[in-house]
């Protein structure tokens, strides 16, 4: 074999293998697409017919909506039917405080189980940690029979004093990773420059906010979209989370798909545009939570 | 330290038991847990415990012993209720656990192929479902899948042999992301020269999947199917939303959780009681618990985990 054909050969070999690259990539793209868009397509689905006509939704359900199928009379329904600013608003209210809360209240005691060595720390740790495998829905007559006797049912309170309840286990697991990787020697350099305990914690928070962002996002979407507390904690029309009102509001329009489509699209598009807009951090979040 | 007391006599205040103990480890500690301590124990542990406490009392609250689970097991319209919710409720796991953990690893390991493009787009638009309430996923798949609208022909949600299945998959499709997320995050923790130099040996990318990264992710699946578990004996709202509180067709897709909702809040034939409610909520921890200590002393033991 001449040299001169070695030199064919290896570039043909180069080329082929190249070529079998490219393919597979493409075969790995022609899949994700493919899965990306099922995974968005009926989302797509409801909000592009919610614009359409009745007889063009049952007609052509693929098509967008064109100006002689446009019609918008479901979203005047909606409007004139449900109290979806209210339920919105309620929703980020339960939202926002209990994550607040899981957010402060794990941080602290996570803070403590790695911080100080004491008695007992093993069994706290076991006792707080337990309730990552026991669903908080088991205890609900228990819970109902509570808010009963403190005259709290139909208050926004229960919720968020349940969903914190439901979030500190996880909260607190998630935490302590974090919190056991703060340098002890930082701590100690505090505690010499006079810092009280508090001071320290406080020190050692910007540290762990990576683990901060993840019991968030942990926290956040559970609470959000929960169907069951609302239903049996708070199902009065002024307590309505978003999940409840669509889910009262879709079962008496059951026959009215014009009206069905656009309260789909109004609980589908707040937490869709939410999410793209913070999608960075909050798969790094899950991703950081998932590992430790 | 702005306590006066304290800067005036520092010698005192050291000394002082009271202070002595305020700075000991323990109640240092104790006062960093308390508010965690306060509001898990109140509104978590201490209702469970109630609930089970009230499966052994009557409506009315007074004791009688095991009689409620006597009528759940002994009584034929009952016993009937429980077993076939028990058992729907374990194919319905039996779906996920077939279906999400070959999805979403696979999803996962296209998306750490190396240098892909637009990896993070996908990874986000896969994840849209798991961020949609189970309300409107359920009414969403309810009107595609509605015979009125015609995608589909034949009515899966309305017949006995299809809803279950078809529920496990709207369940699966709107869930994926969360092993898939579990996978990924494990894929991207192995080192790089650990595939490096699997490559390098002349091994395949096909090949360095299965004996390099493979091995490291298995423990993920006992995780993932643990938590899977757990959350498929509490699963309620996609079978509320798309069949309503009746688990129909003829109560083919009745699950625990709707099961456990019937018979404490009633339904739309009659009311729920107390008692009965928390009867199934006592006995669908014993088996969430059983599958616990199935994954703690069988697959934990079996399976080795990497350190890396």
């Amino acid at each position: 074999m001449s040299g001169d054909e070695a030199m064919v050969h290896t570039d043909v070999h180069v080329v082929r293998r190249r070529a079998r690259r490219v393919g597979a990539r493409a075969a790995v793209h022609a899949v994700l697409i493919g899965y990306s868009l099922l995974a968005v397509g009926p989302a797509l689905l409801v909000v592009a017919n919610s614009f359409k006509e009745r007889q063009a939704i049952f007609d052509s359900p693929f098509s967008l909506p064109t100006p002689s199928t446009w019609d918008t009379s479901g979203y005047e329904t909606v409007f004139d039917e449900a109290s979806f600013p209210t339920y919105f608003r309620n929703s980020l209210m339960v939202t926002l405080l209990s994550v607040l809360g899981v957010i402060v209240v794990s941080a602290m005691a996570a803070h403590a189980l790695s911080e100080f060595d004491f008695r007992g720390r093993g069994l706290l740790r076991i006792y707080l940690l337990a309730g990552i495998m026991v669903p908080i829905r088991l205890a609900t007559v228990g819970l109902v029979e509570l808010f009963g006797s403190l005259e709290m049912i139909n208050t926004l309170w229960a919720l968020i004093l349940v969903y914190i309840a439901m979030g500190i286990p996880l909260g607190i697991f998630i935490l302590s990773q974090f919190f056991a990787q703060v340098p002890t020697e930082l701590k100690q350099a505090a505690r010499v420059d006079g810092a009280g305990e508090w001071r320290v914690f406080a020190v050692t928070l910007p540290l762990v906010r990576p683990g901060l962002g993840a019991v968030a996002v942990f926290t956040m979407l559970p609470v959000f979209n929960d169907l069951w507390f609302p239903l049996v904690l708070a199902p009065g029309e002024s307590t309505r989370t978003m999940t409840l009102g669509a889910q009262q509001f879709l079962g008496q329009f059951e026959t009215n798909w014009n009206a069905m489509l656009a309260a789909l699209s109004l609980a589908i598009v707040p937490v869709l545009v939410l999410y793209v807009l913070f999608s960075r951090q909050f798969l790094r979040g899950l991703t950081e939570g998932a590992i430790k | 330290m702005s306590d006066p007391s304290v800067r005036l006599a520092p010698a005192f205040a050291a000394s002082s038991p009271r202070r002595r103990r305020l700075r000991s480890p323990g109640a240092r500690a104790l006062l960093f847990c308390a508010p965690a301590l306060v509001i898990y124990s109140t509104f978590m542990v201490w209702p469970l415990l109630q609930s089970l406490r009230f499966a052994l009392l009557d409506d009315a609250g007074d004791w009688v012993g095991l009689d409620n689970f006597d009528k759940l097991f002994g009584d034929p319209l009952w016993s009937e209720r429980f077993w076939r919710a028990l058992r729907q409720n374990m194919q319905f796991f039996l779906f996920h656990c077939l279906v999400q953990n070959p999805v979403g690893l696979t999803l996962a390991a296209l998306l750490t192929v190396q240098r892909l493009r637009g990896a993070n787009v996908y990874r986000t638009l896969i994840f849209v479902p798991t961020t949609l309430s189970v309300v409107i996923v359920g009414f969403a798949w309810r009107l595609i899948l509605s015979p009125l609208w015609g995608i589909v022909h034949t009515p899966l949600l309305g017949r006995t042999s299809t809803a279950l299945p078809t529920l496990s998959l709207i369940s699966v499709w709107q869930w994926i992301g969360i092993p898939m997320i579990f996978f990924y995050a494990t894929l991207i923790s192995i080192p790089k020269e650990l595939i490096d130099a699997s490559r390098v040996d002349g091994a395949s990318a096909w090949r360095t999947f299965w004996r390099v990264s493979f091995p490291l992710v298995l423990p993920m699946f006992g995780v993932i199917t643990i938590v899977t578990y757990i959350a498929n004996m509490n699963a309620f709202d996609l079978v509320f939303t798309v069949q309503g509180v009746q688990a129909g067709p003829a109560y083919s897709t009745d699950l625990l959780g709707t099961l456990f909702y019937r018979s404490a809040y009633g339904s739309v034939q009659g009311g729920g009681d107390r008692a009965m409610g928390a009867t199934v909520a006592s006995a669908t921890f014993a088996v969430i618990l059983v599958g616990l200590l199935l994954f703690f002393l069988v697959w934990r033991r079996r399976v080795r985990t990497y350190q890396l």
